[in-house]
This record gives C-alpha cells, sequence and structure tokens, in this order.
C-alpha cells in the first residue's frame, strides 16, 4: 500500500500573544489527519479555525510546537519534496515588478526546469488558467481574480503529485469559481492529490472525496460528507411559477408547507422522503414552470457553531479518528 | 547553492527595476557639477578635490543602497507574504538569504564600478591640458590607480553595511532595521575613540561598555583610506589584505547569524 499523500500526526501549534508577558496561543490542537493519493480533500472550517496554521506547517513556514507532519512519505522539512508539491496561498502576492511570463520563469529555475522547459510548462500552464494573453503584464496591474489565477498556475507549474490549495475561491466571481472547481476535477482526473481549504459548503460538495472539518484549532470531524449525519438532507425547497389553483391544492396536501412568493410563484417545503422529483412531474404536467429546487440542509456555518459548543474550551473532540479509511 | 544564484539574479533585475541605479545620475551630475565649479574657483586644487568628492560621494551613496535596499530585501519578502509561494519552492531559507546578500552584492558592484569609471573620466577631462610641472606639485597624479584601492575597500564596507542590514532585517522590522543598521554603522566610524574611552571617562560601567562595543561592532573606519588615496600616501597590500579578512570574518559572522534566525522564524 502506498504512502499516504499527507499525513499529520498530533500536530500542535501555539503562538505567543502579548507582548512583555507572552502567553501561549493554541492555534491548532493535536490534528491528526491522513490523505490518500488521489484524494480530493477538503479542510473546512470558519475562519480563525486553524485551517491556514496547518497549511503553513505543512510548507514550513511556521514550525510546529508539537507533533510532525509527512507528505509523500518525507517529512515536511525536507526540501527535495517541495519538487512535488504546488501551493496557492490564501490571497497570494507575487512580485508586482515582474509579469506572469518572469514569475514563473524564476519559479521554473528553482525547480531546475531547463529553459526549453520552462517555455513549454509556462506557455502551458498560463493556457490552462486562462491567463495567456496577459502573460506580458506587470503583475501590479493584475485584478485579484487574475493574481488568484497566477496563483494557481504557480502551484501547477512543475505538475505537482499533491496540490495545496488555501481558499482557492476567494477573490473569485461566479465564473472564475466555476472555472476553479472545473480545473480541481480535471486534475482531480489526471490523478493528482488536492488538499484544500475553504469555510464554503458547497465547495467541499461539489469537489471533495473526503473531508475534515477543524473548529478552534481541533479536529471536529473527518470521513466522507456524506457520511456525516449534519449534512443529511433536511428537506427540499421547490420553487414554481404558474402553478394553476387546483394543483396547488394537490401541492398543499403532500408539502410541509407552501409559501406564496409573488402573485403565481410558490416556495414548497417537502420532508426528506417526499420524493420532489415527483411532485416537480406532476406540477410541470399540471403547466406549472420550475425555478428552482435545492436540498435543505444544516450549513457548515452552523455545524461549526455546534461544533465549537460541544468542543468548548476543554475536552478534546471526540470526533473520529483524521482520516481513517 | 544553485537555488541562491537564481534569488541572487532575481534581486539584481528587482534592483533594475525599482530604478536603484538612478543613484548614478546623481552621481554623474554631482561630480560633473562640482568640477565645473571648482574648475572655476580653485588654483591646481581641483583635482585633489574631485578625487576627494567623488570617493565619498561613492561611499554614501553605495552605503544608502546598501542599507534602504538591504533593510528590504527579507522584509518585504515577509510583509507582503511573496515568501509564502517561494519557500514551498525547492529552496532552503539559507539559500535564500545566501540570494539576497549576494544580489545586493552584485548590484553594488555595478553601481561602485559605473562611478569608478565616471570619476576617473572626470579626472582625465579635469588633467587634460594642465603643464607637466604644474602635474608634478600634485600629491597623487589624476588618474592614481591607488584610488582604486580606496575605492575596492569602499566596496568591502558596503558589503560589510550590507551584511549587517540582512542582519537586523531578518528578524525586525525595516524601520527598526535601518535605525539599527545606521547605529551600527555610525558607531563602527568611531571604533578607535571606542576602543580609548577610558581616557576620556573614568565610570567603570561606561567604560566596559564603550569597550564591549568595541569588540562587537565592526571597525568602519579601517574601510575609509579615501585621504591617504587622494594625498597619494601609500596603502600596502597587507592593510588591504588584513582589511579584506577582518571584513569576510564580519560577514560570514552577521551572514551565519542571519540565516540562524530566518531559518527558524514563523511566517505568521
Amino acid at each position: 500500500m502506498s504512502a499516504p499523500a499527507i499525513r499529520t500526526h498530533e500536530l500542535t501549534k501555539d503562538f505567543p500573544v502579548g507582548f512583555w508577558r507572552p502567553r501561549p496561543y493554541r492555534a491548532l490542537d493535536r490534528l491528526s489527519i491522513d490523505v490518500a493519493q488521489g484524494d480530493v480533500f477538503g479542510f473546512l472550517g470558519p475562519n480563525g479555525a486553524g485551517k491556514t496554521t496547518t497549511l503553513k506547517l505543512l510548507m514550513q513556514l511556521v514550525f510546529p510546537t508539537s507533533g510532525d507532519a509527512e507528505i509523500l512519505g518525507r517529512p515536511v522539512g525536507d526540501v527535495s519534496v517541495r519538487r512535488r508539491i504546488g501551493y496557492l496561498p490564501e490571497n497570494p502576492y507575487f512580485y508586482d515588478h515582474l509579469t506572469a511570463e518572469e514569475l514563473l520563469d524564476y519559479y521554473g529555475r528553482l525547480f531546475g526546469m531547463s529553459a526549453a522547459e520552462r517555455r513549454t510548462r509556462i506557455g502551458a500552464t498560463l493556457d490552462r488558467l486562462g491567463i495567456a494573453a496577459e502573460r506580458r503584464l506587470q503583475l501590479r496591474k493584475f485584478s485579484k481574480g487574475m493574481l488568484q489565477r497566477v496563483g494557481l498556475a504557480q502551484a501547477l507549474l512543475n505538475d505537482p503529485e499533491v496540490i495545496f490549495l488555501d481558499e482557492p475561491m476567494s477573490g473569485l466571481d461566479p465564473l472564475g469559481r466555476r472555472d476553479v472547481r472545473a480545473l480541481i476535477l480535471e486534475l482531480r482526473d489526471a490523478g493528482h492529490t488536492i488538499f484544500f481549504s475553504s469555510h464554503i459548503l458547497s465547495d467541499a460538495e461539489t469537489l471533495c472525496s473526503r473531508v475534515a472539518i477543524v473548529a478552534k484549532g481541533r479536529l471536529a470531524a473527518a470521513g466522507r460528507l456524506a457520511d456525516m449525519r449534519e449534512f443529511a438532507v433536511q428537506g427540499w425547497e421547490l420553487v414554481m411559477a404558474n402553478v394553476p389553483a387546483a394543483a396547488l391544492d394537490r401541492v398543499r396536501a403532500r408539502a410541509r408547507g407552501v409559501t406564496t412568493i409573488a402573485a403565481d410563484r410558490y416556495a414548497i417545503d417537502l420532508a426528506p422522503d417526499a420524493r420532489p422529483e415527483d411532485l416537480l412531474r406532476d406540477l410541470t404536467a399540471a403547466g406549472a414552470t420550475l425555478v428552482s429546487l435545492n436540498a435543505v440542509r444544516e450549513t457548515l456555518e452552523d455545524v461549526f457553531v455546534r461544533r465549537v459548543a460541544e468542543i468548548g474550551d476543554g475536552a478534546r473532540p471526540s470526533a473520529p479518528a483524521g482520516g481513517q479509511r | 547553492m544553485r537555488a541562491a544564484g537564481i534569488v541572487a539574479v532575481a534581486v539584481f533585475r528587482e534592483s533594475v527595476r525599482d530604478k536603484v541605479f538612478y543613484n548614478l545620475v546623481l552621481f554623474a551630475l554631482l561630480l560633473v557639477g562640482a568640477s565645473i565649479v571648482i574648475g572655476q574657483l580653485t588654483a591646481g586644487q581641483d583635482v585633489k578635490i574631485i578625487k576627494d568628492l567623488g570617493l565619498s560621494a561613492t561611499s554614501v551613496f553605495g552605503v544608502f543602497v546598501a542599507i534602504f535596499v538591504g533593510i528590504s530585501l527579507v522584509s518585504k519578502e515577509v510583509d507582503r507574504r511573496s515568501v509564502y509561494p517561494l519557500l514551498a519552492k525547492p529552496i532552503r531559507r539559507s539559500e535564500l538569504i545566501a540570494g539576497k546578500y549576494a544580489g545586493l552584492l552584485l548590484t553594488l558592484l555595478v553601481n561602485v564600478v559605473v562611478m569608478t569609471v565616471a570619476l576617473y573620466a572626470v579626472l582625465f577631462f579635469l588633467s587634460r591640458g594642465v603643464p607637466e610641472n604644474i602635474q608634478h606639485a600634485w600629491d597623487a597624479p589624476a588618474l592614481d590607480p591607488a584610488l582604486l584601492k580606496a575605492i575596492a575597500l569602499i566596496y568591502v564596507d558596503l558589503a560589510v553595511v550590507t551584511a549587517v542590514a540582512l542582519f537586523f532585517s531578518s528578524y525586525s522590522s525595516p524601520m527598526l532595521s535601518a535605525v539599527f543598521t545606521l547605529g551600527v554603522y555610525v558607531a563602527g566610524q568611531f571604533s578607535a575613540d571606542l576602543k580609548r574611552f577610558d581616557q576620556i571617562v573614568t565610570a567603570p560601567a561606561a567604560v566596559m561598555a564603550a569597550k564591549a562595543a568595541y569588540y562587537v561592532l565592526p571597525d568602519f573606519s579601517r574601510f575609509d583610506v579615501k585621504l591617504a588615496a587622494v594625498h597619494g600616501v601609500p596603502i600596502t597590500g597587507l592593510y588591504m589584505a588584513v582589511s579584506i579578512l577582518y571584513a569576510l570574518a564580519y560577514i560570514g559572522a552577521l551572514l551565519f547569524g542571519a540565516m540562524t534566525i530566518f531559518a527558524r522564524r514563523d511566517f505568521k
């Protein structure tokens, strides 16, 4: 069996707080997770949960107070392993006097790529991220969304086996988010391991094979999102327009509630086992038109709040051991 | 150390883009302007004054670049967080420090070489047409090769200043680094006075502190042989060699300190 792509064991980080008499503030508390090769792993949590600290520990931008971490079976301090990984920091900043092409050329040299290899890889990567036309533009002229694409480009330049993305959707417009989602799925299909942090549940739902949820620096839950009872569907919200009066009566009999949104537009609240597709078929046959259909489930924020309350300040969470597959 | 070389080239290119070499234009204007004015005012002293002015300006402009570019080399990377993606690449933190240092040394080298060429060019034009008997009365010939010794020690001086700036900026803010580096540079000019402090002050604590500062701070006055060069006083090869070795010892210690601190630093 191959080594996990990423493994952390009891990883802990304290930061000193205060100037005169610094006290330790625990940003991450005994985090143990395994990420298998080929996984798209969502590392979820609210702001301040310890997501970025974990990524910085994995990149050796900060050093652990205790515990350890490995990437591709090598300790994170091993410089050689960095040839095989890519990293997109949160809100990345790059040298704004360089062009996108020059920046990637600089990083390409650090990866030890030959001139021909750099030319090919840089062209292909900029093309893939949709910023090939801006390759000779100084980065100071780039919008936040374009910088995020440059950040992704530098993370993919060396065709890494494991890719770390810290809030990759941050600063992107809806089209940009869609592109990044497509890119992550494309990378997954090509066999890359992706570890990405996010505080947005829908990103994880669309992309992740497995997730870990952190709250207050501690692991609150880990596993497949679909297996987590918190995220089970608690109902359906069906919004229909042009619903005939007769059909509406039938709907009322099958729904938990019907709310009038506008003159001919209704929000229909259905129980989780109510089979919305059947009702949708009936209503469209009667002449109504579909506006939207959404699964109702607890939001990530709700889960965070509850988990934080459960975790409290003292006891360690009794959450499943991180990443047990 | 391949990675350090790549960083060094990047630092040099950044200096060019950041218009660091604009100081050369100011230097040339100062030198040419001064030579015109001095040529009108003085009789036979103009070559000596231009030598003095040229060497002093090379030193002052160089120190200015060494401190203000030196303190920002590392702190800018950290403050702007460009160090995050950089350190995720196959590069050791010590290589980053070495590369930053080498890059600024390269920038300073180009700066000093251009200034040297400009100084010799101005001296050439000033001495052109001056009768030989007057030239014989000068302390040293206009195009005295000994000036190169003074310039070489100015460059060594800049290399030490850069190492001091890099050392402080490896753990403190640019503002504090500038203050500390300037402080060390100014105090280091008075190294000989620190050694003789017990002849002026009797308080044992003050004398002890002055002695400690004398042993810790680099003696920057050792690299200042401008007066000797201008007045044609010989600067021996031994003096040059000892000064260079002295500088190398300080540079080695400062870079080792900077690398050690930077290697364990958390980027929050």
